[in-house]
């Protein structure tokens, strides 16, 4: 199993020298005095609860905010690094956009007999409203996060697409803020590309996808359940960066086909919002009834083709961990292109022969399930109890098709200030694309960090830190 | 960018908060400062009890407690959340507008805001007891002048900036009307004192309670009497906690939403209302017809403008 290798450290080669990426990184490193870093911790701290980049978690009386975890060492990324990887990530966003297209249309792919008919069609996150209508400019999926973790000097593995409401660009941008603050001696040395366009980028998206009929500037909308959603914060940080006006669901009323918000002046039309509300809160009228979240009739105005959607209700098909493994076929159908990124293997229950493989393999493997996130209803295999083994053993005998299972991948590591030392810690990244007239990828994304030495669950929800991510031009 | 509703109504209501939080920290330095003169058996006072009776918050607390002696006035005044005025209950209240209003208001303005809150959310009650009580309560109008500061310093002045600027002013007005009234409650059983020793030193404190026993020299030059200062405080437009001042400041900040907006509203006629009480008097009539009737309607007509803005301007 590739778990028994020393993971790949992104900072030092086998032999102990410094990698070419990071060698301003490890001299400025060697420069910092005792105790800078730890200074640099306490003050990043400060500079992230003052501002009140908060999360909040659930069920929990005191303290319901927590700051996340910020490492100021930052994880490089060379810049022919990045090249290849957004080059994967724009095929893989096209290609789902397709696929979302047809799936709500003609369902070629599915007579084509490339991906079961089962899988789609009775999958909670298919919404049959969705059929026949026609998203402007065809982009279902506008804003992406793709969560990638690398294993060796060329070998990047694609977790998952989150193409519903990806959340975390907020911490990327601050990250960025924080540590041009922290470390600008650090930056005079580098060459970094910038991230602080995303807002810009965000908002020409957002007015791009505006239905056809709008004259002049479309009037853009963050839609946030309100101040106790635990991305509160990014909403307001998003929606204030794009200059958008930033609305909960009673803020805004349909009235004959069109969405309106109700201002100092009176009503006045929106054009695009971009929602972060999940598909079954969004319309009492057409989803959940018991929401009061989301807005009566705003679903029939999207179908009407008077508001844009962002992104789109029922995109949630495209990234479920089931729909996951037939990325690298979805590619190939649409595009007529190999992947150039690899999915992980990822081995199918429902099938006699695996299953028995998997069940016999359990103590190596990942099992997650289908419709979980943030880490919850997942096991990692090598670090689990023999108690956990068996009780994951026995749910994927109950409900095969409810998890999938995948090799334990030796995610790479990078240095990480650890109580006043530094010391390497596995770590993701999940970079942002933007998809309207054009597909827009910020370079970087965030990382995080697992801050638990050798845990490889990076989750925000489960201790995982932030770092802040630079890609070096060249 | 048009606003929304609900943006206008949260920012009116943050800055009141704030405002709020200010006076009843000098309220309940005054109530102090006066239980502190006359002692009452078992530490009772009913200069403490006067001083609620002015913020209206005396219901609620004879509901929790028997005594209203120092400590539990202080704890209820500052501490409790059922107190919906509690210092407490006012930054938070206000913290949670803010968040609301986040891409409304400057960072500045949120991080003066955010810190303030997070600093006093730490205060344990029993930390501030006695001689402590006097720096908390300066803390706290500290807070609240860093506040408006962030806010004078950085705000667009756009209709944003008159929504918060009205709130601070009808707030004010409020709570200026109510620590005058206060003297209304302290004197009223023990009328013959009128122009006693006891009675210069209660107006003092409420010249204190203002952060204005110093101007008050600078503008009458004069040993300190009841009338001066009751027309210091309501009549003269150029302190800035008087009913005059206040009341300039709803109605310039109406008007100025009126000329952003382009159309005349009907709370610039409530705040025209509130305006002429302070300009078409003197001291002699409204003594005439009993301070605490006027403030009475003064405090009325100042909840008006409040329900007229919410109505003009679509708050919901």
């Amino acid at each position: 199993m590739m778990g028994e290798k020393t993971p790949f450290d992104e900072m030092y080669n086998p032999d102990g020298s410094v990698r070419e990426p990071y060698r301003a990184l490890s001299e400025w490193l060697d420069e910092q005095p005792d105790k800078a870093l730890a200074l640099m911790q306490t003050d990043a701290e400060a500079i992230f609860r003052k501002l009140g980049i908060t999360f909040a978690v659930y069920g929990s009386e005191e303290g319901t905010e927590k700051v996340i975890p910020f490492d100021v060492i930052p994880r490089i990324i060379a810049a022919n690094e990045w090249r290849r990887l957004s080059k994967g990530i724009e095929q893989r966003v096209k290609a789902l956009n397709a696929f979302l297209y047809d799936i709500y249309h003609r369902q070629e792919i599915l007579k084509a007999g490339r991906v079961p008919e089962k899988l789609i069609l009775n999958n909670e996150a298919f919404c049959p409203q969705m059929m026949g209508l026609e998203p402007a400019r065809g982009v279902y999926a506008h804003i992406i996060g793709v969560d990638i973790v690398r294993v060796g000097p060329d070998e990047f593995y694609v977790l998952e697409d989150n193409l519903r409401t990806p959340s975390g660009v907020s911490y990327m941008l601050e990250d960025r803020e924080a540590m041009m603050i922290l470390a600008p001696d650090l930056f005079q040395k580098s060459k970094v590309a910038p991230v602080e366009t995303y807002p810009e980028n965000l908002r020409r998206t957002l007015e791009s996808v505006a239905p056809e009929n709008v004259r002049g500037t479309p009037n853009i909308a963050v839609l946030t359940p309100g101040i106790y959603n635990s991305a509160y914060f990014e909403h307001s940080f998003l929606a204030d960066q794009m200059g958008a006006q930033l609305c909960e669901g009673p803020d805004l009323f349909v009235d004959g086909g069109k969405v309106y918000m109700r201002t100092t002046t009176g009503p006045e039309q929106v054009h695009v919002i971009y929602r972060r509300i999940d598909d079954d809160y969004l319309d009492p009228l057409t989803f959940r009834p018991d929401s009061m979240l989301g807005v009566p009739g705003i679903f029939d105005a999207y179908r009407a083709g008077n508001v844009t959607l962002v992104n789109a209700p029922g995109t949630g098909i495209a990234d479920d961990k089931a729909v996951y493994t037939y990325v690298p076929e979805i590619i190939e159908f649409y595009l007529g292109e190999k992947a150039l990124l690899n999915n992980v293997p990822t081995y199918n229950c429902t099938d006699e022969d695996q299953r028995a493989w998997v069940l016999e393999n359990i103590a190596d493997l990942v099992v997650k399930e289908v419709h979980g996130s943030g880490g919850y209803g997942m096991m990692v295999g090598p670090t689990a109890t023999k108690a956990q083994h068996a009780e994951f053993k026995k749910k994927i005998e109950a409900r095969p098709d409810n998890y999938i299972v995948q090799p334990t991948l030796n995610l790479s590591t990078c240095p990480t200030h650890i109580n006043g030392d530094v010391a390497p810690r596995h770590v993701d990244l999940r970079p942002y694309v933007l998809v309207g007239d054009e597909v827009r990828i910020t370079p970087g994304g965030l990382t995080r960090v697992a801050l638990k030495k050798g845990s490889l669950v990076v989750n925000s929800s489960q201790g995982g830190g932030t770092k802040d991510t630079w890609v070096l031009e060249d | 960018m048009k606003m929304l509703g609900r943006t206008a109504q949260n920012l009116f209501w943050l800055s009141r908060y704030v405002e709020r939080a200010e006076n009843m920290a000098r309220l309940l330095e005054v109530g102090y400062r006066m239980s502190l003169t006359s002692r009452r058996e078992g530490g009772a006072s009913e200069h403490l009890v006067s001083m609620m009776q002015a913020a209206e918050v005396d219901e609620g607390f004879d509901a929790k407690h028997d005594v209203a002696d120092v400590d539990t006035v202080a704890r209820y005044m500052m501490f409790d959340p059922d107190n919906p005025s509690s210092v407490y209950s006012c930054l938070e209240a206000a913290r949670t507008n803010a968040r609301s209003v986040r891409t409304a208001i400057t960072t500045d303005v949120w991080e003066s805001m955010n810190g303030a809150w997070l600093d006093y959310a730490q205060i344990k009650p029993r930390d501030v007891r006695g001689a402590k009580l006097l720096g908390l309560l300066q803390w706290v109008k500290q807070r609240s002048h860093e506040f408006r500061g962030a806010m004078l310093g950085t705000k667009l002045r756009d209709d944003g900036f008159s929504f918060l600027q009205a709130g601070n002013f009808v707030e004010r007005a409020d709570n200026t009307a109510r620590i005058l009234d206060m003297k209304y409650y302290v004197l009223l059983p023990r009328a013959t004192l009128v122009g006693g020793d006891l009675d210069i030193q209660q107006w003092t404190l409420i010249l204190r309670a203002a952060s204005a026993h110093r101007a008050y020299r600078h503008v009458y030059h004069d040993r300190y009497k009841s009338e001066n200062i009751a027309d210091f405080l309501i009549l003269r437009s150029e302190m800035p906690r008087s009913l005059a001042h206040c009341a300039d400041f709803v109605k310039q900040n109406l008007d100025n939403l009126g000329r952003l907006y382009g159309r005349k509203a009907d709370c610039q006629d409530a705040a025209d209302s509130l305006l002429s009480m302070v300009q078409n008097t003197d001291m002699e009539a409204i003594f005439g017809h009993g301070l605490h009737e006027f403030l009475t309607e003064f405090i009325a007509r100042n909840n008006r403008v409040t329900e007229a803005l919410s109505e003009s301007y679509n708050f919901y």
